[in-house]
């Protein structure tokens, strides 16, 4: 088992969000997360990459059979979990191949690797830019800082294809994109998919599962899973919307 | 009990009058009244202290408890910089100029003329030589009657750096000025630089201010700097001296029409700084850029005040400071910016940002524009608090360890300062320098040729950024 969470409680600033979530994601499987605003489909993202603030205060997320309730965000990034933010942030200053090559080398030293030549690196560089379309100028800018939604977002896509993490959870990626950006950034996905690494997209339309296709859908509402299925369900989801299931659950 | 400051005070007024020969023997006759004048002011006034508002968060008294002795002829013979310092910024051709302990240091070339005509060495010298152009400017620009340093520079300094570059004269390679420090013993120095720019010239200038031990020294410099009609300045500061040491440091520009200066301090290392910047943009079309970097910790002080005076229409002033401060350290930025009334279509903008990385660290900033133009454009605005935690998560969520993410972050935050030193190897240097500060592996012995015992290691900011 890739990732098992177990009666996942999380609370930010004393207010429960996460209230007895689980679920499970084996090595090789697409799960989708989706729900209506406000129901904590950003909080399970942020608490699984371990963001201060995001109190677990009760239950566990198993990574690999280890619980990652303690570990800083770091390492957590470094035993191979990785998330892509919704709002990607912007860092002034720092060029998104000088963050990366920082990353990379952290995370390979971690795993008690070699650095990567600077050779290596720039052909890693220019591999993954082509995965996601990046013109090559947007790997000198500063990270995030003056990008188009697009650009950020496809960003995301760009490290997550450098970082080769095992377990990716994808907030909310697909906010704000034209189809063109979408298909970009969900061809990057699949490009990535493997059979030893799984994928948590966490989206509150549809509209992305027609060009990433999840094995399970699960429904977040309230800070629980409520419903599960297959892709089947992403597409009644779509055409009932969110309030039958508010219905069922009052 | 009189306080030290009192004592001290009323031993440079009893030295004044004991050395007044000394001190004035080379003076044109200009000097020696605005000298005399300058230290009635002083008699009367004496040192600023924290009741004056401009002095009000930089607290003088530990730097006289020390004690300090007074040079009134050169304290060395015929030697040469090298022996003392040598600037470690390869790849950087300049020529050099250099003061030990406040005095010219080439005592036998104390004055050159360069092929493209440009005049620099000492001030003293340039008296005698150039008489015209000293008495043209030698206490013009500068005030004597608002500030006791300014005062007690005006009657004591007796050497410094004469530059003077002729009308329509490009100078090419850099100008580096070395002002160094070093004596077994405590010095209190008044150091005087003069430079004027003749019309639609142009000139780089680095002026590094250096200790090469770890003795206690307080200097009060002046420069006065005149750029004519179209004279165009670059102007670098590099500061790192020990913790022991106090330097107030006054630059006086008049710029004329459509003059520009861009002026950028960088100060890695000091127990107290005081840089001030007065410009008055005294012709239309003129331009004043005046940026600041500083990294302080400890107790170090760090005082950074900028006067722009917008006597013309048309002109331009931008302030940037950006400072990290790091465990008791303070650091106070006064920005006032004057339009004057028939200064219209200024641009006058400033900003001072800091970020604190202790609870105990701490930053003042005061912005005041006084404008009576009506058509003007002026703005400013004054951060301080700690890095951003939406970065560091971010940074860190991709593997990044909490030290090396608040390193990038530091290192980008002083990096929009940088950006702005347009000498490509001094760039560069001044970006390792800032890295090895940061990392805690930068002190002042880093440039000295002496190679004495040296203070032990200063460990600063114990952050490892071997892997990036």
């Amino acid at each position: 088992m890739l990732l098992k969470i177990e009666d996942l409680h999380v609370a930010i600033n004393g207010k429960e969000i996460i209230r007895g979530l689980n679920l499970e994601v084996q090595a090789g499987e697409t799960h989708a997360v989706m729900g209506p605003n406000g129901t904590g489909k950003s909080t399970l993202a942020l608490a699984i990459a371990g963001k201060e603030g995001y109190e677990v205060t009760k239950g566990r997320i198993l990574y690999k059979g280890k619980d990652m309730v303690d570990m800083p965000p770091e390492e957590r990034a470094r035993e191979g979990v990785f998330l892509g933010f919704q709002y990607p942030v912007e860092i002034p200053g720092v060029s998104v191949t000088n963050f990366m090559r920082t990353a990379l080398n952290e995370i390979r030293e971690y795993r008690k690797l070699p650095p990567l030549t600077a050779s290596e690196f720039l052909a890693r560089l220019e591999e993954k830019k082509e995965l996601v379309e990046i013109h090559s100028k947007l790997t000198n800018r500063s990270v995030n800082e003056g990008f188009s939604g697009g650009e950020k977002k496809r960003n995301e896509i760009f490290q997550m294809a450098m970082l080769e993490p095992t377990l990716s959870v994808l907030d909310e990626t697909d906010s704000g994109l034209d189809i063109d950006a979408l298909k970009v950034v969900a061809n990057g996905v699949n490009a990535l998919k493997r059979d030893d690494n799984a994928f948590v997209v966490i989206t509150h339309y549809q509209r992305l599962l027609d060009y990433i296709i999840p094995d399970f859908v699960h429904v977040l509402f309230d800070g629980r899973i409520v419903l599960s299925g297959g892709k089947e369900l992403a597409v009644e989801l779509e055409n009932k919307g969110y309030d039958w299931i508010r219905k069922e659950q009052a | 009990m009189m306080n030290k400051s009192t004592i001290l005070k009323d031993r440079l007024e009893h030295l004044f009058v004991e050395n007044r020969q000394k001190i004035t023997q080379h003076d044109l006759p200009s000097v020696t009244r605005r000298r005399d004048k300058a230290m009635k002011f002083f008699a009367e006034k004496g040192f600023p202290h924290k009741k004056l508002e401009s002095w009000r968060n930089t607290d003088l008294e530990p730097a006289f408890e020390r004690e300090y002795a007074t040079l009134f002829e050169p304290g060395h013979g015929d030697i040469s910089i090298d022996n003392v310092f040598k600037c470690n910024i390869h790849e950087l051709e300049t020529d050099q100029i250099s003061l030990l302990n406040g005095w010219y240091i080439d005592r036998k070339h104390p004055l050159r003329e360069y092929g493209n005509g440009m005049i620099a060495g000492s001030l003293a010298e340039a008296m005698k030589k150039y008489p015209d152009i000293v008495e043209a400017h030698y206490g013009r620009h500068a005030s004597t009657d608002k500030d006791g340093f300014h005062a007690l520079n005006m009657a004591m300094a007796q050497d410094g750096f004469f530059i003077y570059v002729p009308d329509n004269t490009h100078v090419d390679k850099p100008l580096q000025m070395v002002s160094i420090i070093n004596r077994d013993k405590g010095l209190f120095i008044q150091t005087r630089n003069l430079v004027v720019l003749g019309k639609n010239s142009s000139l780089t200038m680095v002026h590094c201010d250096d200790s090469t031990n770890q003795e206690a020294m307080f200097k009060n410099s002046v420069t006065e700097i005149f750029a004519d009609e179209g004279a165009k300045l670059e102007h670098y500061k590099l500061q790192n001296l020990n913790n022991q040491s106090t330097l107030i440091n006054t630059t006086w520009f008049r710029q004329m029409k459509g003059s520009s200066m861009k002026s950028t301090a960088i100060t890695l290392n000091g127990g107290l700084i005081r840089n001030y910047t007065h410009s008055i943009l005294d012709g239309a079309g003129a331009s004043a850029e005046v940026f600041g970097l500083y990294l302080m910790d400890r107790t170090q002080h760090v005082d950074n005040q900028v006067f722009i005076d917008h006597a013309s229409p048309d002109c331009y002033s931008n302030e940037l400071f950006k400072g990290i401060l790091d465990e008791e350290a303070s650091a106070v930025f006064n920005g006032h910016i004057l339009v004057r009334k028939d200064a219209q279509k200024t641009n006058a903008f400033q900003n001072s940002r800091n970020i604190l990385m202790t609870d105990t660290a701490k930053s003042h900033a005061m912005p005041f524009l006084e404008i009576y133009a009506d058509d003007v454009k002026c703005s400013h605005g004054a951060t301080a608090g700690q890095l951003d935690p939406e970065a560091m998560f971010y940074l860190r969520s991709r593997g990044i360890c909490e030290a090396n993410a608040r390193l990038l972050l530091l290192y980008a935050f002083a990096g929009e300062i940088v950006r702005e030193i347009g000498i490509e190897a001094l760039r560069t240097r001044v970006n390792d320098m800032i890295r090895m500060r940061l990392k805690g592996e930068l002190h002042i012995c880093e440039t000295c040729a002496l190679h004495c015992e040296g203070p032990n290691k200063d460990i600063l900011f114990e952050i490892d950024m071997s892997k990036i």
